[in-house]
């Protein structure tokens, strides 16, 4: 009964190591997902947002109705706290 | 109400004024360097926390009150939309900072630079601070005021 979730846990990690052989290397300038966007990114954010530091200016503009969303995803994490976790006797 | 010892609540007085000195800075220089309001955040909730820890809850809710960090939690989700929301009244798309005229300064991508910096990082930065107190004081034994 034990031999079978080993045997799964073996296939299926196998099958992830066998299947990361073919991902681009870390960092890679060629790689799929450094050609779509970021080129534009690099060149152009500092003249468009004026912000020294790429990373904050792909958050805070090019991607600001992410941080928002994040923003609002820990506001309602609060709220959720106190409504949850508050003990009241009524 | 239990307290730590001397020394601890000591070295933690004159550390923690350091600590929210330091985590300003990471909010307000999340522009033109590594941080901004999330990690700025967090680093003031932790000097709050570290405080409590060595004061006790009734002296963390003395400085921070439960009403204060109330109205804290939302205002800082109120400035980042209300300046999306700024942007909208002037004419651009929301969150589009550049829309919003500034006395002085007419370059929109100093604007949008002046913006992010003072406006947004910062109205991250107090919300990400207040919850993180607010779910400390939760989770604390006694933070809460009907226990």
């Amino acid at each position: 009964m034990r031999l079978l979730p080993l045997i799964t846990v073996l296939l299926v990690g196998g099958l992830l190591i066998w299947s990361a052989q073919d991902m681009p290397d870390v960092g890679d300038p060629d790689a799929p997902t450094n050609l779509h966007v970021a080129p534009y990114y690099i060149k152009h954010s500092e003249e468009e947002v004026g912000v020294e530091n790429m990373v904050s200016a792909i958050l805070a503009d090019y991607r600001g109705y992410d941080t928002l969303g994040e923003t609002t995803v820990i506001f309602t994490a609060g709220v959720s706290v106190l409504l949850l976790l508050r003990r009241r006797e009524d | 109400m239990k307290e730590e010892d001397v020394i601890i609540r000591t070295v933690i007085r004159l550390i923690v004024p350091f600590i929210q000195i330091f985590g300003l800075y990471v909010i307000f220089h999340g522009g033109s360097g590594p941080g901004g309001g999330f990690q700025g955040g967090v680093i003031l909730a932790a000097s709050m926390i570290l405080y409590v820890m060595a004061f006790g809850v009734h002296e963390g809710r003395r400085r921070l009150t439960e009403k204060t960090n109330m109205i804290m939690r939302s205002t800082g989700l109120f400035i980042y939309s209300g300046i999306g929301l700024l942007a909208v009244i002037f004419g651009g798309k929301y969150l589009d900072y550049g829309a919003v005229p500034l006395p002085f300064i007419d370059h929109p991508s100093e604007i949008r630079a002046i913006l992010i910096d003072g406006g947004v990082e910062v109205g991250v930065g107090i919300t990400v601070m207040a919850v993180m107190v607010t779910i400390f004081f939760e989770l604390y034994p006694g933070g809460t005021p009907d226990d």
